[in-house]
């Protein structure tokens, strides 16, 4: 396979209304699909909203072909691959800001959001659990990562993500819109746009991105989604603030082409890093007791 | 190049559309078409109404003027070119014959007293004719006014939902002046209009312009006051203004309950307005 379709798609939501999202997933995977995609993405909590809070554990579910939720997705993933986010309850009860790939019937993976932002506007710790793994898995595309908002707002998830195989990089958000100044986009929109482009750069691999739109009381979601190549390039961005499914067509050739000319993973010196991050933490230990 | 320092200037296209969007979406989403608001014809509430006209369509805004037997008799024309160049509906209900009776017991010098009878009356007027209407209040107050406390609680604040609350004063003029709002709107003094001669910047004792500068490094930026004081304002002025910022926390926050229960609305008994929507 040397080419795939990745369709994002960014969605309004109904708060807490898991039902109602669902028809909206399975519409837009209906869609996605006659357009010719291979791959259809939706936005981290896709199924239930963002700003949760006490409903948290009244949308959970669990990534499994008994779940009345992921019954028809499962069913639709036979068609064409599938990306979305929800609230994963576990068996002992914890609830997780979650995103689960599915594809040919089967859940390939799930990603739980490992940095939960508790901070400013956000309160995402106060309701969630943290994951705590960072996998890259395999798709009938190649390898792919997953991660979640904040999860890439640091720079060791899409790193660990690069040395685990992940060719595609696969980012969901429900970003708040914030930092309105006199530039053409909000500073939120400018800085998750930055990082994207820089991660495809320095990773010399594809970053596809989506994100919320619409409305929670008086937080807007910027969408804007966005794929850049192998190059930093990038090669579709969906619009600012509306419900879009934007397509982009990854020539997956195109990762031989930019890390022939640009060997960064080759040379990547891992068990350096290993050596000096052990010194590093060890070192803490020291000062930290 | 950006400046580093956090910036009063808007991307006023941006600003319009979301708030624009926001208006339509969250008065929809509470299951409203129409919306209220009072019409001073002053600078905030002429950009309210531009923006809830664009939002709704203009015939399904009410705006209502008013006025007191001393507002300013060009309150009012400046409230009618707005209601003209908007093309939203219009409703004028004077004020007189309700708040004299309860003004006749409040002497002449207690402006702040008058003046929150006055706010409070005309949020009676809004609230009844949201109840007439099928419309809910939309908001006018700005940034500055609610970081300094400048209004009046239960009155000129008093609304269902608030498109300016994030926009300095400094940019609500920037916004209004893009989007048309009439000229001579724009030129003159801010005024609460409570009695007569009364003007924002007299009252507060300094310039919308320079609190406005001062407000954007203290809240967005996070200056410290030495910071600010570095950045060139007075000492006293910025331990003034921050000052008046802490002693008006309560009018920003809801009404405090007295936790004596396992789970108490306001603590841990937490939804969004858009629950379930």
């Amino acid at each position: 396979m040397t080419h795939v379709t990745i369709a994002l798609a960014q969605i309004k939501t109904r708060l807490g209304d898991v039902q109602a999202n669902l028809a909206k997933h399975l519409e837009l995977i209906d869609e996605a699909g006659r357009r010719g995609a291979d791959l259809v993405v939706f936005p981290e909590l896709s199924l239930t909203g963002y700003v949760l809070q006490d409903l948290t554990p009244t949308v959970a579910h669990r990534a499994e072909s008994q779940d009345p939720v992921f019954q028809p997705l499962l069913q639709a993933s036979r068609s064409i691959d599938i990306l979305v986010g929800f609230v994963e309850g576990d068996v002992r009860h914890r609830f997780y800001i979650a995103a689960a790939y599915l594809s040919r019937g089967e859940v390939l993976h799930v990603h739980r959001k490992v940095y939960l932002p508790t901070y400013g506007l956000f309160d995402e710790g106060r309701f969630f659990a943290w994951g705590d793994q960072i996998r890259a898995f395999d798709t009938r595309f190649g390898r792919f990562g997953v991660l979640i908002c904040e999860d890439f707002w640091h720079a060791s998830p899409p790193y660990l993500l690069w040395l685990d195989g992940a060719d595609v990089f696969l980012f969901i958000s429900a970003s708040p819109g914030r930092g309105l100044n006199g530039e053409d986009r909000l500073e939120s929109a400018r800085w998750v746009e930055q990082i994207n482009q820089a991660y495809a750069s320095l990773f010399t691999a594809f970053v596809a991105h989506t994100n919320r739109v619409g409305f929670e009381d008086g937080l807007n979601f910027w969408g804007g989604a966005t794929v850049f190549d192998p190059n930093g390039v990038c090669l579709a961005q969906g619009p600012y603030h509306e419900e879009a499914l934007t397509l982009a067509d990854l020539d997956l050739a195109q990762l031989n082409r930019t890390r022939t000319r640009l060997p960064l993973l080759r040379d990547e010196r891992t068990a350096l890093v290993q050596r000096e991050l052990e010194r590093i933490l060890r070192r803490g230990e020291k000062s930290e007791g | 190049m950006v400046d580093p320092k956090p910036t009063l200037d808007i991307n006023t296209d941006l600003a319009r559309a979301i708030l624009i969007d926001f208006l339509a979406t969250e008065i929809r989403r509470a299951g409203f078409e129409r919306a209220v608001l009072g019409l001073s014809g002053g600078l905030d509430s002429t950009l309210a109404c531009y923006l809830t006209a664009e939002a709704l369509g203009p015939q399904n805004v009410l705006a209502v003027r008013m006025p007191y037997r001393t507002s300013a008799p060009e309150s009012l024309e400046h409230a009618g070119l707005v209601i003209q160049a908007s093309g939203v509906q219009e409703l004028t209900i004077p004020i007189s014959d309700m708040v004299d009776p309860l003004l006749a017991h409040v002497p002449e010098g207690e402006t702040v007293r008058r003046g929150n009878i006055m706010a409070r009356a005309r949020m009676i007027i809004l609230y009844d004719q949201s109840a007439a209407t099928g419309g809910l209040v939309v908001g006018t107050g700005n940034k500055t006014e609610i970081l300094l406390g400048y209004t009046t609680l239960y009155g000129d604040s008093a609304c269902a939902l608030n498109p300016l609350g994030d926009l300095y004063k400094t940019q609500v003029r920037q916004l209004a002046r893009a989007i048309g709002v009439p000229e001579v709107i724009l030129a003159k003094a801010p005024s609460a209009d409570l009695w007569k001669g009364q003007t924002d910047e007299a009252e507060l004792g300094f310039t919308y312009a320079e609190v406005d500068r001062l407000l954007v490094l203290l809240v967005d930026g996070r200056y410290s006051p030495q910071a600010c004081v570095e950045a060139g304002f007075e000492e006293a002025f910025v331990r003034a203004v921050i000052e008046r910022i802490r002693r008006n926390q309560y009018k920003r926050a809801l009404p405090l309950i007295a936790k004596l229960s396992n789970r108490t609305v306001g603590y841990d008994f937490l939804y969004l307005r858009d629950w379930g929507t």
